[in-house]
């Protein structure tokens, strides 16, 4: 890791107003950090916070009761997390982007797509039509849109699914950003798409040296993009470390059980039982005082219910939030 | 699967078709159609999962409301335990479907929010007059322990329950009146996956108890692969290639199922390679491409390919496949 960050988040908590009560906490004590050129991934199921971390991140979250609580989000010596609407306008775009799971619902209607990306280059650098059409087109070039000429006056719904996918990345990417947030981009796709967008998305990545946040739920998605990652679970962050050290030797109770709950990762093979996860994820008025997991954990000890267990580094740059995870020399044999 | 040549499979569909007539525009008089299922053969034997993968569009959900007569077949036949129930009236199809029953993809739409558990699990019961009211509520709380569910859950509204729970009281529906085929239309797609964990185990659970059928039509190839005995691969309303699971992962022979493979994130960071993806979309099966339907986004496809449509031919007792590569 380099000595500053492109992106560091430091005890970030979002939190909602409720009408009844003090402001519930959604995420809680996020601390992560972007290298640039980097992917990280973060995981994790409904309900877990990563996509309001994302929408932090763009200052985006739903008004009026959805609000930073505390911490800081540094992007290039700013703080995000205090800066003005005006401010934030001209970062978001231009500094970080990002894209969703459902294009279609991004995208506006009434508009051709050529006209939405050019709006981009318009707002941000100030360019003349022209000028502006022509980057638009470049960019429509550069995510391999089959005749981009063409496509130019296309409305949204004349595309498919993965072509609306990659309209959305051209208009993150036209104006160069640093870092690119994908929340769920490739979910809504088939998977000869996925593989295309993901395929796509890591080529753009190596071609621009974009960072890219890439939220996802599923495990095949990170082994497949991420430099490093990130596990979240009921709001707070559970284990994070580079790709490999997680693959090797995921720690946490609860990433264990994820892996072993998907088939694909299902080392005892077709037609046996899959390991479960008994119960559901916490509702957030229902979360403890102890770790979140622990109702579901099958390691759980009293003191897991008592006291939340903190981020503790266990090797490498591998951390783990959990009482019960072992010495470094005993997991990494 | 059963091997006593008696018995007849649980299911057999033979050359089944659905085509939608697309209305012409105001202008003129061409009309568009759409194949969404087209001329598809499979039996499913009794206790046999067989898995129906493809992409959205390919038709498979279709192909399972044809099968339950959900939609009106074109042209084929569909018979249940060897019964051809093709041309049934609807009225006669209420009989059967005691024995075929049905889990969608979307646990809240698929049970009416103003009923509670209880009465949407014990409908089919008082529909075909199964047993006194005595024996129906205990027939009832069976099954909501059998789904891994509370019996004092019974008063609770959909709404009261987890997007698992939901899909464990349509579970419990299917079950009720004992079937012998279920068709499970993507029924875990909409769930998380460690609670998706929960109810493939509860179906396989079920399966081996109960010695149901299982049509499972889904899109994720890790979770078909699974759960099947034997998977089918759709691509614009065909089946290209049937085999049985381990068949299929190790010896896929259809371009279109080796990329549908290759296409399935992988489960270790060190097993990153540069992947062979395909080009372009899946076609509109509204007049798709004559010939082999893939011919198009095909990387070996030739001459014939694009004149004539391959047949689904035996490879061996347990592979067919459709592509006039492979031979």
């Amino acid at each position: 890791m380099t000595d500053n960050p492109l992106l560091s988040v430091d005890g970030l908590t979002v939190a909602f107003s409720s009408p009844d009560g003090p402001p519930v906490a959604a995420v809680q004590e996020l601390s992560f950090s972007l290298n640039a050129g980097e992917t990280l991934c973060i995981v994790g199921e409904s309900g877990c916070g990563k996509s309001l971390t994302a929408l932090s991140l763009m200052r985006l979250l739903p008004r009026p009761h959805g609000m930073i609580g505390a911490g800081r989000i540094m992007l290039e010596g700013r703080d995000i997390a205090t800066a003005s609407e005006a401010d934030m306008r001209m970062l978001r775009g231009r500094a970080i982007s990002m894209i969703f799971q459902e294009p279609m619902t991004s995208l506006n209607p009434v508009l051709t797509i050529g006209s939405q990306i050019s709006e981009m280059v318009k707002v941000h650098e100030g360019l003349d039509e022209t000028a502006c059409r022509q980057r638009a087109l470049d960019m429509l070039k550069l995510v391999r849109i089959p005749e981009p000429e063409r496509r130019m006056d296309d409305y949204p719904h004349q595309l498919s699914g993965g072509m609306r996918q990659r309209v959305m990345i051209a208009m993150a990417l036209v104006c160069d950003p640093k870092i690119l947030l994908a929340d769920e981009p490739t979910t809504a796709l088939d998977v000869t798409i996925e593989a295309q967008i993901l395929e796509l998305i890591q080529d753009l990545k190596q071609r621009t040296g974009t960072a890219v946040i890439l939220i996802t739920h599923d495990f095949g998605v990170v082994a497949e993009m991420a430099d490093r990652v990130l596990v979240m679970y009921a709001g707070r962050q559970i284990e994070q470390g580079t790709a490999l050290e997680l693959f090797d030797a995921p720690t946490h109770p609860y990433t264990q059980a994820l892996m072993a709950a998907m088939p694909r990762f299902n080392a005892e093979g077709a037609q046996t039982r899959l390991k479960e996860i008994a119960g559901i994820v916490p509702a957030l008025h229902e979360r403890g005082q102890g770790c979140c997991f622990a109702p579901r954990c099958e390691k759980a000890t009293r003191h897991c219910f008592d006291s939340m267990p903190p981020l503790r580094l266990m090797a490498g740059e591998h951390s783990v939030a959990c009482w019960h995870a072992g010495s470094p020399q005993e997991r990494h044999p | 699967m059963s091997n006593q040549v008696a018995t007849p499979p649980a299911l057999d569909v033979v050359n089944l078709s659905k085509h939608y007539e697309l209305a012409g525009s105001w202008f003129s008089n061409k009309q568009a159609l759409v194949y969404a299922v087209d001329d598809v053969s499979f039996t499913l034997g009794r206790g046999e999962t067989l898995g129906l993968v493809g992409e959205s569009g390919c038709g498979k959900s279709t192909l399972g409301r044809t099968i339950l007569r959900l939609v009106e077949p074109t042209s084929g036949t569909i018979r249940l335990e060897g019964e051809d129930i093709t041309a049934l009236s609807a009225q006669e199809m209420i009989a059967r479907r005691q024995r075929l029953q049905v889990i969608f993809q979307d646990p809240y739409s698929s049970l009416n929010p103003r009923m509670r558990a209880g009465e949407i699990v014990g409908e089919p019961l008082t529909n075909f007059n199964r047993g006194t009211a005595a024996e129906q509520d205990e027939r009832i709380a069976f099954l909501f322990k059998r789904v891994g569910l509370r019996p004092d859950q019974r008063q609770n509204f959909p709404h009261e329950f987890s997007g698992g729970q939901r899909q464990r009281l349509g579970i419990a529906r299917a079950l009720a009146l004992g079937p012998s085929v279920i068709i499970g239309d993507e029924p875990v797609s909409a769930l998380d996956v460690s609670v998706q964990a929960q109810v493939i185990n509860l179906m396989m659970d079920l399966q081996d108890d109960y010695a149901i059928s299982y049509l499972f039509i889904a899109h994720d190839l890790s979770v078909v692969r699974h759960i099947s005995h034997r998977i089918a691969v759709m691509y614009l309303g065909q089946i290209v290639e049937l085999a049985t699971r381990q068949e299929l992962f190790e010896r896929p022979q259809h371009p279109y199922t080796q990329a549908l493979l290759a296409a399935v994130p992988i489960s270790h960071p060190r097993d990153r390679r540069k992947r062979i993806t395909l080009k372009g979309d899946v076609e509109s099966p509204i007049n798709p491409p004559a010939g082999c339907r893939f011919h198009n986004r095909c990387p070996h496809a030739v001459a014939v390919c694009s004149q004539e449509r391959p047949p689904l031919r035996p490879l061996s007792q347990d592979h067919a496949v459709a592509c006039h590569l492979v031979v």
